[in-house]
């Protein structure tokens, strides 16, 4: 299985560094650097069905962070939610495939874009679950820089009083926002400790283990009557040598010159 | 107006399951019966505007109909980007009740006044702006907003407004002709502030003229066409709690033909330095019954 979620995760990242490469997009670096838990997520964590994309059992998935989308796209496409060949039309005109997250693209649930926006509207989901008693359960792709906003810790307070536990928390935690390094931007060190603070029950692991990913992912709710926060320890441009720990990557576009090495260092599937 | 709404709420909760109330801290005295009888389909959110209008989409999306509740511009203004993208965009059925629409809080001062409320929401994607006069038409328009199932947005003044008029039977159906009158200038009204203009209206009738008052509870693009009973009055003079900017006398401009002549009466924007109480804060941008009551005898001189 941990073969199958390896190439799974290059597979997405090969996709991502072609679908930027053909609209001259940005943020490929978060996108490589969650692309390992998107892989585990999706290859053996969640319930969902690409043929019924709306089943109600289904888990829902919700990315926060939306700028990131070219890799959750690659991910439901490979999975079978539409065709891979679709992944040519990103960012196209008249394409759905918008460059931040889109709700009008099967499999996903929650149009994202602007930040601090996805974990509120989970814990709506979650409580709605609670409400209904249904057992399926809300997942959310948070990044570090995003927890600057205000929304994200009226919710991170919200989800532990109404006892959440059938919320998923994810931060991609690779230490790079938009302009700059996040300990010099708005530090969020200790930040297992302030999820703690607020009863959430962390874990912290290396965002690109899949094993540890997978064993976290299947000790869920980390803690009863309490929502789960997994903190992945990620590197931003993850996969790619001239991309990764480099914010430049959350901007540049590789040209065809690099995309060949990318693929070449990557080596998914063409 | 806020009773009729919570009393209307209930009674449409004991028969559709699917209306859920989350409130942001706000509505003692008022929200506790709906709490009470209807516990799985409550929630206080906290003072947490934010997170509140993204967790009644969340809800909203998994086949509740969510009403969010608070007070002046914390239920829209705080968390307008929540309520452009999270539920408008993906047109979501839930609807933002704001208490205290206009100057209804007067001395609480400029953070408690809602006067671009009306100007911003209405630009959203998928929204319906309710602006009701009267607890009737309170508890007409939260009716039609949960037939609709869309996002909209419900302005209610506060407590102890009076009944205007006969409830309508159908508010999808365009301005509510309240009082008929023949002379050339016609008052069309939202909100609360009909009564002065009503009463302008009375004053208008004892000097001989007869005037013709609207209420139009019901703002949204969507019922353009249905504007068009105004139309046969060339000269309009539009009444709104709520700065001149972007409001509802704007809204009628962009829909009305170009032979009828609309004169907005608003409250201008140096007004938010004033302290007084709601019938002070009126006069003071001209929206007492004196005032309108001159301001129609100007403009049918015209």
């Amino acid at each position: 299985m941990s073969t199958d979620t390896k190439q799974f995760a290059a597979a997405i990242r090969a996709h991502m560094v072609q679908m930027v490469h053909r609209v001259n997009a940005s943020h490929v670096g978060g996108g490589m650097s969650m692309a390992d838990l998107l892989a585990v997520l999706y290859g053996e964590v969640l319930k969902v069905d690409p043929a019924a994309p709306q089943f109600s059992e289904r888990d829902r998935f919700i990315l926060s962070k939306g700028h990131t989308c070219a890799a959750l796209y690659a991910t439901l496409a490979l999975k079978g939610f539409f065709p891979v060949e679709e992944l040519q039309q990103f960012g196209q005109d008249g394409s759905r495939l918008m460059t931040h997250i889109s709700h009008k693209v099967p499999g996903v649930e929650f149009s994202t874009g602007s930040l601090g926006h996805g974990l509120g509207f989970a814990c709506g989901k979650a409580l709605a679950a609670k409400r209904q008693r249904k057992n399926w359960r809300v997942f959310t792709m948070l990044s570090d820089g995003e927890l600057d906003e205000g929304s994200n810790w009226e919710a991170i307070l919200f989800a532990p009083h109404h006892r959440l536990d059938n919320l998923v928390a994810i931060v991609d935690y690779n230490k790079i926002q938009s302009l700059g390094d996040v300990k010099d931007v708005l530090d969020l060190h200790p930040l297992a400790d302030k999820f703690r603070a607020f009863n959430w029950a962390v874990k912290e692991i290396d965002g690109h283990d899949h094993e540890a990913i997978r064993a976290a992912l299947k000790q869920l709710p980390f803690e009863s009557g309490k929502p789960s926060c997994l903190i992945a320890h990620t590197i931003k441009g993850k996969g790619v040598d001239y991309m990764e720990n480099k914010l430049l990557w959350h901007y540049r576009t590789p040209n065809a010159e690099q995309v060949a090495d990318a693929l070449k260092q990557i080596g998914g599937p063409k | 107006m806020r009773t009729a709404f919570i009393n209307e709420l209930m009674v449409q909760a004991r028969t559709n399951q699917k209306i859920f109330l989350v409130v942001g801290d706000l509505g003692f005295s008022v929200i506790e019966p709906f709490a009470e009888e209807f516990p799985d389909r409550y929630l206080n959110a906290g003072v947490a505007e934010q997170n509140m209008t993204s967790v009644a989409a969340g809800l909203a999306s998994e086949g509740y109909h969510v009403f969010t509740y608070s007070i002046a511009n914390f239920p829209t203004l705080r968390c307008f980007e929540q309520i452009r993208n999270d539920i408008c965009y993906h047109n979501l059925p839930v609807t933002v009740v704001a208490v205290g629409g206009g100057v209804a809080y007067g001395n609480l001062g400029y953070s408690h006044h809602a006067v671009q409320d009306i100007a911003t929401l209405r630009t959203l994607p998928n929204m319906t702006v309710f602006s009701p006069a009267d607890p009737d038409e309170a508890a007409g328009c939260l009716r039609l907003a949960l037939s609709r199932g869309k996002p909209s947005y419900l302005r209610l003044g506060k407590a102890g407004e009076t009944k205007l008029h006969a409830p309508a039977d159908d508010l999808t159906q365009g301005p509510l002709l309240v009082r008929n009158g023949r002379a050339p200038v016609a008052f069309a009204v939202t909100g609360s502030v009909l009564k002065p203009a009503l009463a302008a209206a009375e004053i208008l009738s004892q000097q001989g003229v007869e005037t013709a008052v609207y209420s139009c509870p019901v703002l949204a693009n969507e019922f353009a066409e249905k504007f068009q009973t105004l139309w046969r009055h060339k000269k309009i003079i539009s009444v709104e709690e709520h700065v001149f900017a972007g409001g509802f006398g704007s809204f009628l401009k962009e829909i009305a033909p170009a032979n009828v002549e609309i004169q907005i009466r608003a409250i201008p924007e140096k007004n938010a330095a004033l302290v007084g109480g709601q019938d002070f804060l009126r006069k003071a941008a001209g929206l007492d019954a004196d005032s309108l009551a001159q301001a129609a005898r100007e403009f049918s001189k015209k």
